[in-house]
């Protein structure tokens, strides 16, 4: 195919050729950073969460009033709730990995000098807590029964400096002990919190996700032997086979209920609805972004329509010429083609400055990473096709015309 | 002569009635998803207490060890009880608020309602004269009642509504954990967004049913709900922090005049100074005092991705003129001839341009119509999202207008180049042609 001819058409038409490539190019940057987006939020969504997911059920309770007698009342509760038929483990705990409101954190450091926290990571507590989550544990051991302290005790300690009174273990995910000790069996080994406390790691986990604040790493988290009462705002969680969820949620309400009328329910759900809500605004914006490229492809296609047909209108004349001499309908078609593929190429191109730009943008204030190189390939391919079958219709109208034009006048 | 231009422009455009379509559906889309974001994004970064935002200012102080310490970083964003209250109790600004969240157990007389909780504010007298809190009955406490932990509360008129069928409580008792409380003022209809005073428990929607003394909330031990940021081995439960290296108070100040804003300012770092004296601080002083609007953009209160699809839908609505523009532009020189013999006829070239201009205002002005339209579904769509801040999507005035001359300015921007390039056709050429 003769590429000339079309370039000397096409300087004839510069400012609409040069505003369709630049439709494409504006496309294609946008389309690239939005597809880029979705995945983001897609892989967002898919984390892991290092629990048996499809098996929990969580029902958070108030008192009414304070109660000086709440962690006997808790290990009362979690005896009964042990009763119903159907439940398999059942714990307390402060938080539950993917869900939003307030999260329990703290700093960590390598070495008790040391100025500046090493990592933020989550603190999960509770009794009863890994076997009931279903973590899988990778090295060491879970918690014995004589490493637990209560939680009021264990503050009171903290701030009568008695460091005898505090938990002298923790369990840490595996990403936690690849992050502080790369290559080293993490057992055995000390971190430090606050004034360069020191902790002993007893356990590792393979996953236990943050409940928010992801970005301080969503695996970088630990696992205390603290008891917990209805006071701290802890949540009685339950594991049953996934079929029998909605059953135990409404025994244990009604047993919990029974037990004392004077309190207020919280929160009732399985965690599956907890994650559903919790990663809802990514699942609402990658719709959004879908819909926009949607729209956006849609737009320029039939942009791209409207001009192919505007230039078959007007090359009539020109097309019936060729045509009786001697072209055949194969070489308009893919006249019209090449030109497409021409302007695609061009607007492709400065698209690809463009995404990149854009991405560069988009790093600067959103903490977004680098676009991978895999989706300018795609994104061209994806522009060409679009364009290809766009042009296609007014191109075959093209074809369509007689040779017999060139001896009318219009 | 516009009327004349407006029928011929009617008459092109139903000339090609799906290219017509194309064009005014292109811009509908694009103004319609730029202002559904615009006015999401105008909603959320609205000034909350209008009037007053320039006077509130918020005080921060560094009151940590020297653990950690980097020059230059900003101090914490709440302060301890201690100088919470020392501060409180300094009255050097025109009124002065202390203040945390909570939330408390109401226990309803009437039988038919279950106890429930109910997102609480603890806080001091100043906080409603300081803020403009609008009271429908009665009034709030006063700096005695702080200071003798009166049980006495003011209440939203949601909650009176839910409790008291919406008539006068004042004077009423009302159970919370387990004590009782005399109702003394109810709220008129008060919902700043975003809940500017205390950015922790939730940036929009709806703000608290109950207010208590904050010394109230300190005897009888309820709860406080929030952050808590400690440092050296600080920590305590959420009851016991009066005496914890915590800071989980918000504290702010209402400072009329720039003059007394400096002065505070220089009060906060000579009360830096007197602490580290006394040994409670160890860092230097390290000081903040930003005002209201100041604060909301420190803490980029805005969502992120609200931000992320306004520039997006600002991509679209490029994507989509860029397409009117060429589609236009293709038009008009098709109808170079028609041109070329209207400027044979006599015509001006200033005639032609105001011909090709109304035809492409027509356009605009329907796609800005169906822009507006788009918006209104658009807001609506965003209404049904899960986030927080979704209620508050509604298009005001203000908006409306924009919607509108953003439309007129789009498409006669998109009008603009296509025209000027037609009327540049030389009649002459066009005529011998064909």
């Amino acid at each position: 195919m003769d590429i000339l001819p079309i370039l000397s058409t096409l300087r004839r038409h510069k400012i609409t050729a040069w505003l369709l490539i630049l439709e494409i190019a504006l496309t294609c940057a946008i389309v690239c950073n939005a597809v880029f987006l979705i995945s983001q939020r897609l892989e967002r969504m898919d984390l892991p969460s290092g629990v048996a997911e499809h098996e929990l059920v969580q029902i958070q309770l108030a008192n009414i009033g304070n109660r000086p007698d709440d962690t006997a009342r808790a290990e009362a509760d979690l005896a009964t709730l042990r009763q119903i038929p159907g439940v398999q483990q059942v714990a307390m705990t402060n938080q539950l990995p993917f869900s939003s409101g307030g999260s329990w954190n703290s700093g960590v450091k390598l070495d008790p000098q040391q100025q500046q926290d090493t990592l933020t990571v989550a603190q999960y507590m509770g009794q009863n807590l890994l076997p009931t989550l279903g973590t899988q544990l990778l090295a060491g051991r879970d918690f014995r029964p004589d490493e637990f302290v209560n939680y009021a005790d264990a503050v009171a300690a903290l701030q009568g400096g008695d460091l005898k009174g505090l938990p002298q273990t923790l369990v840490i995910t595996k990403a936690l002990a690849d992050r502080l000790w790369p290559g080293q069996s993490a057992l055995g080994k000390q971190l430090y919190m606050g004034k360069g406390i020191p902790f002993r790691v007893i356990g590792v986990v393979a996953h236990l996700a943050r409940p928010n604040m992801l970005e301080k790493g969503v695996d970088y988290n630990t696992v205390w032997p603290i008891r917990l009462s209805l006071t701290e705002g802890a949540s009685y969680v339950i594991r049953c086979a996934p079929q029998d969820r909605e059953q135990v949620l409404k025994a244990a309400l009604a047993k919990l209920k029974e037990l004392d009328p004077r309190r207020v329910v919280l929160q009732k759900r399985t965690w599956d609805e907890a994650r559903h809500e919790f990663f809802q605004n990514d699942r609402a914006m990658a719709g959004i972004l879908v819909g926009v490229c949607v729209a956006l492809l849609i737009v320029t296609a039939l942009g791209i329509v409207g001009l192919a047909s505007f230039w078959v209108a007007q090359r009539r004349r020109t097309i019936g010429v060729r045509r009786a001499l001697g072209a055949t309908r194969n070489n308009i078609l893919h006249y019209f083609q090449t030109e497409n593929f021409l302007l695609a190429t061009i607007g492709i191109a400065l698209g690809m400055v463009l995404a990149y730009g854009i991405n560069l943008f988009l790093m600067s204030h959103y903490e977004l990473p680098r676009l991978p190189g895999i989706y300018f390939p795609v994104g061209a391919v994806l522009l060409w096709l679009i364009g290809q079958i766009a042009v296609f219709g007014p191109a075959l109208r093209a074809a369509a015309v007689p040779p017999v034009v060139a001896t009318r006048s219009v | 002569m516009f009327g004349y231009y407006m029928d011929l422009a009617l008459r092109s455009l139903r000339r090609n009635k799906a290219l017509t379509a194309l064009m005014v559906l292109a811009i509908a889309l694009g103004i319609g998803a730029s202002m559904t974001t615009l006015t999401v994004l105008h909603v959320l970064s609205g000034d909350p207490v209008p009037g007053r935002s320039g006077s509130l200012y918020y005080p921060q102080i560094d009151p940590r060890d020297s653990d950690g310490y980097v020059p230059g970083k900003d101090p914490m964003d709440q302060v301890s009880w201690t100088d919470g209250m020392n501060l409180l109790r300094a009255k050097r600004a025109d009124r002065q608020a202390l203040m945390t969240g909570g939330s408390v157990a109401i226990q309803p007389v009437q039988s038919a309602l279950d106890p429930f909780y109910e997102a609480a504010r603890f806080t001091s007298a100043d906080f409603f004269p300081m803020f403009g809190v609008p009271f429908q009955y009665g009034h709030s406490w006063s700096t005695a009642d702080d200071g003798s932990s009166a049980r006495v509360a003011v209440i939203s008129s949601a909650l009176n509504n839910k409790l008291f069928g919406g008539k006068d409580s004042t004077g009423q008792m009302l159970r919370l954990q387990d004590t009782a409380f005399r109702i003394i003022g109810v709220l008129g209809d008060w919902r700043p967004n975003p809940h500017f005073y205390d950015l922790n428990v939730k940036s929009y929607g709806e703000g608290e049913g109950i207010y208590l003394p904050l010394s109230t909330s300190q005897d009888l031990l309820f709860g406080h709900d929030g952050s808590n940021d400690c440092w050296g081995n600080g920590g305590g439960d959420q009851y016991h922090l009066q005496n914890a290296p915590c800071v989980w108070l918000q504290f702010w100040v209402q400072l009329d005049s720039p003059a007394e804003a400096t002065a505070y300012q220089e009060f906060l770092t000579h009360y830096s100074q007197e602490q580290k004296t006394l040994g409670r601080f160890q860092r230097p002083p390290n000081v903040r005092l930003r005002n209201l609007m100041g604060w909301l953009d420190y803490n980029m209160v805005v969502p992120d991705d609200v931000r992320l699809q306004t520039w997006l839908a600002l991509g679209f609505l490029l994507v989509c003129l860029v397409n009117t523009v060429g589609l236009m532009l293709a038009k008009f020189m098709r109808r170079a001839a028609e041109l070329g013999v209207r400027r044979a006829l006599g015509a001006s070239r200033r005639a032609l341009f105001g011909q090709l201009l109304v035809e492409s205002l027509v356009i605009g002005l329907a796609g800005g119509i169906g822009g507006l339209l788009l918006a209104f579904l658009g807001l609506w769509l965003v209404r049904q999202q899960p986030a927080g801040y979704a209620q508050l999507a509604h298009l005001d005035p203000a908006m409306l207008l924009t919607t509108f001359l953003l439309a007129v300015g789009a498409s006669l921007l998109a009008g603009l180049l296509p025209a000027w390039r037609a009327c540049q056709i030389a009649p002459a050429l066009q005529l011998k042609s064909n």
